[in-house]
């Protein structure tokens, strides 16, 4: 069969299983463009920006467990994709993006749209290729959608120039073993490795699971449940670990880290085992490594060897897939009783409720609209089933404390880069990819604007999502480290917003405002109820805080806290005291 | 203190770059690099010289393990290895009297006159990087117009080699501190 590049690209693509790609047309991707008019079966989703367009694409890939695929062209296409790949390379999302690059002869001279675009993504990509034979084309997809989508995922950028779209050539789809002799994918612990971590788990008195984004990954939401129901081990969750792991189970104890619960900090640092599963210990959840932990052994589980004592030095190192290591691990558990420890957790829980925004707003109602209660609204309201998809900020941070999640997947976020603009775009690939799920992007006013133009994306594809708007018309996450750490000097963050309801208007998307709690349930069930993007801003305090709050780099167990009561000196003049 | 790794990487395009990128952006110091072909034509090896705190030459071992094109990855810091370094200079060499000194000098310290010109000479001399010191330091009652050292190579003594290390079996073994032996990658058996 005699195909050009262009139209050997969407061979692989189908080859691949995709039948969804998000892309951004000009001049040096054109054949690929022109080709696609011959693939009817792929559908093309059009961003209004390519940043916009990577993180529908990891949303598509996250909600899906498929490879996200994004198209650009050379130059500003290309460069404009760096943010959404850095985004995928930190949360290890698989994606491969390719981009049309300025003919081979051209290369170098600095072409009109010529960027290295393999220089620039070198860094924020788990892999790139610039493609210089059209023979090449196809291995290298196949290549590509293979280490996107295996061991620790991430992205891949694949640069094909225009010239090399252009040549046909007798097309074979090259079958058989890929060559890769430097890339091995992890898969089972050695027994030795099994045994060392069985000692330390049957001798513990208080131990801990640390949650990760890799339960997600491997699919071992099963395995974790049924380790920690064996050995009565509580599980604490960090931000991707969300939905790895029933947040309504009793063993949970929710998220851990800079806002997690203060239950969870504390049980992390009075551990004496801790059994990290797919997670890295990244400086938000770790807080000071001199102190973390301080009296815990350690056994780490984790597909990417590098990360395997990079921050926190463990005991027993284990490299390989969660879901395989757990299933050696399973049948060799005691079952295990840890009741005093548990306990002690719950003393620690009892003593968070007592400083829970709600509940004070709840025995003292002063009238106005909390973003908390916005989130919480929005769990009752959708019975907590939603796929949500936050941005970043104090809005990210709430709805991890007041949405809690039961499923895999049903939380998508900007986690390791905390990419202020991911997650309206991102709750766009998600809907695509999983069109019966009910999905909210939850983001705040500052975070919204910077990708905003997606607006006209759901609307051109009729893209069923909701979204949130928790408007503080600040910065509110920055401007609460103004005033915790740079006495109160707002500096370059309050925001003059636009009208969203009129804006989402111009784009034709049904949109309301609502400012007081009591509207909230009527504007989230009509926003249900309606076919296609609708709006709904949230008018919230301006000046409020996110609780509890360990100050970066200090001990975890140093956090900031809510009063109670008790401690608030002005307690009956202002119950909400921040 | 200083780290000497050795890798095996694919003979590609844009391999150096991915290697020497890592350690710019782990802000790595690069003592010296050194990069050439090996007997198998799809395999080219590098040889890295770096200061870093002990504990960093296993992450850095690591995180190069994580470029799809690196192959192989050994820190022979603490294994014994054969080590050479390849010097040129250039001294001045106006007349017979210098000249002479020169060649006693190389002839005392087996170094070689490889080019003899009206007023300068270039010396070579390979060695363990002791040597190539000490010669270089004797150099300097000349005037020493140009060099170039090349870096450090390695090769770790003893039949093993670097192409026959089962990566498989070895690349992650030093990752569990407590379990002596065995690696984790891929065990087929139970
Ligand atoms: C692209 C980008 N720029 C800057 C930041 C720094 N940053 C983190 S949170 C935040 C404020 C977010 O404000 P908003 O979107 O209104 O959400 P809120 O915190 O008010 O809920 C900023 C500026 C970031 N995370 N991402």
């Amino acid at each position: 069969m005699k195909l050009t590049g262009a139209e050997i690209v969407w061979e692989c693509l189908l080859r691949e299983g995709v039948d969804l790609v998000f892309g951004y047309p000009g001049g040096a991707i054109l054949p690929i463009y022109d080709a696609l008019t011959k693939y009817p079966q792929i559908r093309h989703v059009l961003p209004r920006h390519e940043q916009g367009g990577t993180h529908m694409a990891e949303g598509y890939a996250r909600a899906t467990g498929k490879v996200g695929v994004m198209l650009a062209t050379s130059g500003p296409g290309a460069t404009n994709l760096v943010t959404g790949l850095a985004n995928a390379m930190m949360d290890s999302s698989p994606l491969v993006a390719i981009t049309g690059q300025v003919p081979l002869g051209a290369i170098g001279s600095d072409a009109f749209q010529e960027t290295d675009v393999t220089g620039c993504t070198l860094p924020v990509t788990k892999h790139n290729y610039l493609v210089t034979r059209t023979e090449d084309i196809a291995y290298t997809i196949r290549e590509a959608f293979h280490i996107a989508r295996t061991g620790r995922p991430g992205p891949v950028l694949v640069d094909i120039p225009k010239d090399v779209q252009n040549k046909v050539i007798e097309f074979h789809y090259p079958e058989g073993e890929l060559r890769l002799p430097g890339y091995n994918v992890p898969g089972k612990a050695h027994p030795k490795e099994i045994e060392a971590a069985l000692d330390l788990i049957h001798s513990a008195k208080r131990p801990l699971i640390l949650a990760g984004h890799g339960v997600l990954m491997s699919g071992a939401m099963d395995e974790i449940r049924s380790f920690a129901e064996i050995t009565q081990t509580p599980v604490a969750l960090t931000l991707l670990g969300k939905g790895g792991f029933p947040e309504n189970h009793p063993l949970c104890v929710g998220m851990m880290g800079m806002h997690g619960t203060a239950a969870a900090n504390q049980a992390i640092q009075q551990a004496d085992l801790l059994l990290a599963f797919g997670m890295r210990f990244d400086d938000r959840v770790t807080g000071n490594l001199k102190t973390y932990s301080p009296d815990s052994k350690k056994i780490h589980v984790e597909i990417d060897p590098s990360e395997i004592n990079k921050n926190v030095k463990v005991d027993v190192g284990i490299v390989g897939d969660l879901k395989m290591v757990l299933r050696q691990l399973l049948p060799k558990l005691q079952t295990g009783q840890h009741q005093e420890w548990i306990g002690q957790i719950r003393d620690w829980e009892e003593d968070t409720s007592e400083r829970d925004i709600l509940l004070r707003l709840a025995a003292h109602p002063d009238g106005k609209l909390w973003a908390a209660q916005v989130i919480a609204e929005l769990f009752r309201c959708t019975e907590g089933k939603a796929l949500t998809v936050s941005d970043v900020g104090q809005h990210q941070m709430l709805e991890a404390q007041y949405y809690p999640h039961t499923r895999p997947h049903s939380l998508l976020t900007s986690g390791g880069l905390g990419t202020m603009g991911f997650g309206m775009p991102a709750a766009i690939g998600a809907k695509l990819g999983r069109p019966d799920e009910e999905v909210w992007a939850i983001v705040g006013d500052g975070g919204f604007q910077m990708t905003l133009t997606e607006l006209g994306t759901a609307m051109q594809e009729h893209v069923n999502i909701n979204i949130a708007i928790i408007n503080n018309s600040f910065l509110g996450m920055v401007r609460q480290w103004q005033e915790f750490f740079y006495e109160e000097r707002y500096q370059s963050t309050p925001l003059k917003n636009p009208d969203f309801v009129k804006l989402a208007a111009a784009y034709d998307i049904p949109a309301r405002r609502v400012s007081t709690k009591e509207e909230i349930e009527e504007a989230v069930q009509w926003a249900r109820s309606i076919d296609g993007p609708t709006l709904i801003e949230f008018v919230v305090v301006q000046n409020d805080i996110v609780y509890p709050m360990v100050p970066a780099g200090a001990d975890l167990h140093a956090m900031i806290r809510r009063p109670k009561p008790s401690e608030s000196p002005d307690f009956e003049n202002n119950p909400t005291a921040i | 203190m200083k780290h000497t790794l050795i890798c095996l990487v694919e003979n590609k395009p844009g391999v150096l770059n991915r290697v020497v990128s890592l350690f710019r952006r782990r802000n790595f110091n690069m003592d010296s690099l050194t990069v050439g072909r090996t007997h198998n034509p799809d395999i080219s090896r590098i040889t890295v010289v770096m200061e870093a705190e002990p504990g960093d030459g296993k992450k850095v071992v690591m995180m190069l393990y994580k470029l799809i094109d690196v192959i192989e990855v050994q820190d022979v810091t603490n294994i014994p290895t054969i080590n050479r370094d390849l010097a040129l200079v250039k001294v001045r060499t106006p007349d017979a009297y210098a000249r002479n000194a020169v060649t006693d000098l190389c002839y005392e310290r087996g170094a070689r006159l490889v080019d003899i010109g009206p007023e300068v000479t270039i010396v070579e001399l390979a060695g363990a990087e002791e040597s190539v010191e000490s010669f270089v330091e004797a150099l300097h009652q000349f005037e020493i117009v140009e060099m170039v050292r090349t870096g450090r190579v390695s090769m770790g003594r003893g039949i093993r080699t670097m192409e026959q290390r089962d990566y498989k079996s070895t690349r992650f073994a030093a990752y569990a501190p407590s379990v002596n032996g065995g690696g984790s990658a891929g065990h087929d058996d139970e």
